[in-house]
């Protein structure tokens, strides 16, 4: 994997340790829906920030929040420095976005996609063609760069819809489940981009379910959950923090398992079921005697964010 | 995924002063209709020209075997100049209507375009003078189409295509303004049976609004295509003079207050 971006980042007025996203105590309703509802992120300029959170947990709005496409009833938003709403023009022309849901133009080819969207973000005249020929080697497209976005496959789709984003070279980077519904190949092709973005000093931030992207990619993850996050730190710290080092999987009959939980919550640990088994958390920690009665039918393994992000935003599918 | 290693500035200059209504933010969105305009220019021309020019034929010939002159005019001419309203109106609004609702609904182009440095204001702008550029160009095909049947060219039909930008922008915009309100394309049938239909039936196009009993005459002078038919005969056949100011700022009126609904409307539905 190659540095597939420079780092746009050293040459602007930002200092390093100023954040490139700031949001403090906002909130956005629609009807009685409290979307976001006192919602605090900090995103370090050049980190990779992973928003994990069940759907409906605000992910989305918060996203559209940060282009102000969607405008806070309250709290204080920065990007890149700008005050939104009143300054989002200039944040957003430092900004790329890739949408969830594919909004490329089907009739056009990939090349025109990017020439439109390379003018539409200011690239000076002179410097678009050179512009739209990178991004189309970072897609990994320029052999294609004259088809129809429709006759592309999924996955190139994606790709183009990535480059599209970064056609201007931003510094900010905000990518809304960029690779839900593709192949593994796809995905794991992604996931060197956007850590070849990181790498290369660009801050990005990513809206996920997938919590192994999440893992993978992201130096810190924000837990978002009915509007709010609930849970702020790097991943291994987070697992460390919530779920501890090993977990213990628990089969065995329903009844069984109901009177496991209730003893090993009696003793403090966290548990939460994972299909047919009982999963218990932080398990260095368990009292030997409840480890040594469960031991027969146990299955130890090591804790995951998942463990942690079940723990936290429940549950429960809402 | 890899590429090649790019030298470390920001394409965007980061201290540019970003305000309302952007030159740069209209172009571009501007030249973004255009790209796409090339993928399917050829079947937007052909009706765009077929259908005047059939309507221009059957009433030219049908309705004009039976009349010898309307205002003094032969009837061919009447209608060959009538019709470049009708023209303008059909590549302004329809688009307006059809073309903005499915980029906000099906497409979900303006959530890409929006996410750039543009503004909903600048979206509008940009795509309402697409169409009113549109709209002057096709709008002048049937007063071709007249020309080749015997109407007599004169100099000062050179000012028609900007008599149809100038409906076609108030259309074009009127057309977004109703996609911003409407909450399916059903929606649109309300307004072409009861608003589109009207206004172009009662424009002067077909027949002097004149000849209308009562206060149906002045009640035409609401009807913008109205004031697109008066100054096309004016540039076709001879100005009247200080009426034509009054036509020009009745069109001005209408494309701003179009133009102000449209951006007010979008925004609403664009930004939540």
């Amino acid at each position: 994997m190659t540095v597939p971006y420079a780092a746009p980042g050293a040459t602007t007025t930002q200092g390093a340790d100023q954040a490139a996203i700031s949001l403090r105590g906002v909130t956005k309703h629609f009807g009685s829906i409290r979307a976001v509802d006192g919602l605090d992120l900090e995103v370090p300029a050049g980190t990779c920030l992973g928003l994990l959170g069940p759907n409906g947990a605000g992910k989305s709005t918060t996203m559209k929040l940060l282009t102000a496409q969607s405008i806070a009833d309250s709290g204080q938003l920065r990007v890149l420095g700008h005050r939104l709403p009143e300054e989002s023009k200039q944040a957003r022309a430092r900004c790329g976005v890739t949408p969830q849901q594919d909004n490329l133009d089907v009739e056009l080819t990939a090349r025109q996609n990017l020439a439109v969207f390379a003018r539409l973000y200011r690239v000076p005249g002179r410097q678009r063609r050179e512009a739209v020929a990178q991004a189309l080697e970072l897609a990994k497209l320029t052999g294609r760069a004259d088809t129809r976005v429709d006759e592309l496959s999924g996955g190139m789709r994606r790709r183009l819809l990535i480059a599209r984003a970064l056609v201007h070279r931003p510094e900010l980077v905000l990518m809304d489940e960029p690779t839900v519904g593709l192949d593994p190949q796809v995905r794991q092709e992604l996931w060197s981009l956007i850590s070849g973005l990181r790498s290369a000093g660009v801050t990005v931030l990513m809206s996920t379910h997938y919590i192994e992207e999440a893992e993978r990619l992201a130096d810190t993850v924000a837990v978002m959950a009915a509007g709010r996050v609930v849970a702020y730190g790097p991943p291994a710290a987070l697992v460390a923090e919530h779920a501890g080092q090993t977990a213990v999987e628990v089969y065995g009959r329903p009844d069984r398992l109901g009177d496991v939980e209730a003893r090993v919550k009696a003793a403090g640990l966290p548990t939460r079921r994972t299909g047919p088994a009982l999963a218990i958390l932080r398990a260095e920690t368990l009292p030997s005697d409840l480890a040594a009665e469960v031991e027969p039918d146990a299955l130890h393994r090591t804790a995951s964010l998942e463990d942690v992000f079940v723990t936290l935003t429940g549950e429960e599918v809402a | 995924m890899s590429a090649p290693t790019q030298s470390a500035t920001p394409r965007t200059p980061a201290t540019r002063r970003l305000r309302r209504l952007e030159p740069a933010a209209v172009a571009g969105v501007f030249s973004r209709e255009l790209t796409v305009f090339t993928r399917y220019w050829v079947s937007t021309t052909f009706s765009s020209v077929v259908e005047p020019t059939i309507y221009l034929l059957a009433f030219g010939f049908g309705l004009g075997a039976l009349l010898v002159t309307v205002d003094g005019l032969d009837y061919l001419d009447f209608i060959g100049t009538g019709i470049v309203a009708t023209a303008v109106m059909f590549s302004s609004a329809f688009p307006g209507m059809f073309g903005t609702f499915i980029k906000r609904r099906f497409q979900r182009t303006y959530d890409a375009i929006l996410a750039a440095p543009v503004d909903t204001e600048e979206l509008v702008t940009a795509e309402a003078l697409w169409l009113a550029l549109r709209a002057g160009v096709y709008g002048t095909a049937p007063l071709l189409v007249a020309i080749a049947f015997g109407l007599e060219a004169r100099p000062a039909m050179v000012v028609v295509p900007l008599i149809g930008a100038l409906t076609g922008f108030g259309f074009a915009a009127l057309g977004m303004f109703i996609a911003g309100v409407a909450k399916s394309i059903d929606n649109f049938n309300y307004v072409i049976s009861a608003v589109l239909t009207p206004l172009f039936l009662v424009a002067g196009t077909f027949f002097p609004v004149d000849t209308l009993p009562g206060p149906a005459e002045q009640l035409a002078w609401l009807n913008p295509l109205y004031h697109c038919v008066e100054l096309v005969r004016s540039a076709s056949f001879g100005s009247s003079g200080w009426t034509d100011v009054g036509h020009v700022g009745a069109l001005l009126v209408f494309a701003a207050v179009t133009w102000r609904l449209a951006s007010w409307r979008l925004e609403k539905r664009l930004v939540d």
